[in-house]
């Protein structure tokens, strides 16, 4: 039972579909969160939600590590026969970009809140003080780094569509078996080994 | 005219160095205007892990009135305009004037009001008072010990810890303290 948590080359485990959702839902509520809250009348919820946004992106940030860690750690289960050669040789390349835009998109607001001039410091949940990157603050900085947070967002929100449209593809059109082994371990092909 | 009265006189009118030992609050009986001219309202918050956010408040005016003989019963006034207030930081300036903080667009003064004098020593006093900010009113303590008297003007240093929550102004907590820590230089000018 414990290898379910484990990937095998034909279907993932536990830990990887997980992580996988953890983080889509994490990655969604924090581009809802952070769309609201740059437009919100009010001040003092605004800034309430940014120490939220603040905190769940160090929470992302956090799983992100954890998830390249054990995507480094474990095998991957193959593409079904029946994949396209051109998917087959898309989907990795989208993956890869997937995860660059996990890692820079945290990366990018944790080095905004570093440069600002305003200095709020970042306490996850209130819970510790997490140190800023060794940048200079400066107007300059803030708002560079302002903006590539926000373009990285962008790009990080089009190539999730591309992958969600891909996954349903696969569910409602294709009907293989790459949207259900997202689901669960133990979806149709399992090996008997 | 006696010696002492002749001592006393120029103890009012001389001037007298700022060394406390050389003024004392009973001397400088009388009524004085608190201008911002001289005068600062500085306050400072402290912040988790170092540091704090300190700004100051531009405009107020205020009354000190000094009993010659019971200093228990002298009194002071004191009015801060809080969309005065700088920070150096124009974006928190215009945070701290929003609904966020002081709303200063509805609640255009904070007053304090003084309910009790005790002498404390020559030159110092604890003053306990209402302060009223957003609607709200409670009772606050400051320390005040006077720095200088000379040609009608008293200086006096105030201090004082006050909680901010206290006033519908909790934003931030606990990443900003809760203790809103005042420094104030109150000059006041007799009249």
């Amino acid at each position: 039972m414990a290898s379910l948590f484990r990937n095998t080359t034909t279907r993932y485990g536990w830990i990887a579909i997980l992580l996988h959702w953890l983080i889509a839902v994490l990655f969604i509520g924090q581009v809802a969160l952070g769309l609201v809250m740059v437009r919100i009348a009010s001040q003092r919820t605004a800034f309430e939600l940014i120490q939220w946004h603040k905190s769940f992106g160090f929470l992302l940030l956090g799983l992100v590590l954890v998830r390249i860690g054990w995507r480094l750690g474990n095998v991957r289960p193959a593409l079904p026969e029946t994949v396209a050669p051109l998917e087959r040789r898309a989907a990795p390349l989208v993956h890869a970009l997937l995860y660059a835009a996990q890692l820079v998109v945290p990366l990018s607001g944790w080095a905004l809140v570093s440069v600002s001039v305003l200095e709020v410091p970042s306490v996850p949940f209130d819970l510790f003080v997490m140190p800023n990157l060794p940048l200079g603050a400066s107007d300059a900085a803030e708002a560079f780094w302002s903006a590539a947070h926000e373009w990285l967002a962008w790009i990080g929100i089009a190539l999730a569509a591309l992958h969600i449209l891909a996954a349903l593809r696969h569910r409602f059109l294709l009907r293989d078996s790459v949207f259900q082994r997202m689901i669960a371990p133990s979806s149709g092909d399992e090996p008997r080994e | 005219m006696s010696v002492r009265m002749l001592a006393l006189l120029a103890a009012l009118s001389l001037p007298v160095s700022t060394a406390s030992a050389d003024v004392s609050l009973g001397d400088a009986a009388g009524r004085y205007s608190i201008g911002a001219g001289g005068s600062s309202i500085r306050f400072s918050i402290a912040k988790l892990g170092g540091g704090g956010l300190s700004g100051a408040f531009g405009r107020f005016s205020g009354t000190i009135r000094i009993d010659g003989t019971d200093v228990g019963r002298s009194s002071v006034e004191i009015t801060i305009f809080p969309d005065s207030v700088g920070t150096g930081q124009g974006r928190i300036d215009a945070f701290l004037r929003s609904d966020a903080v002081f709303d200063s667009a509805n609640a255009p003064q904070i007053v304090f009001r003084s309910t009790r004098v005790k002498r404390t020593g020559d030159t110092t006093a604890v003053i306990a008072g209402r302060l009223t900010a957003r609607g709200k009113s409670s009772p606050e303590v400051f320390t005040a010990r006077l720095d200088s008297l000379k040609r009608g003007t008293v200086a006096f240093h105030v201090t004082g810890k006050v909680l901010r929550s206290r006033y519908g102004m909790d934003v931030g907590t606990p990443i900003y303290s809760n203790v809103v820590d005042f420094d104030m230089t109150l000059i006041g000018r007799r009249g």
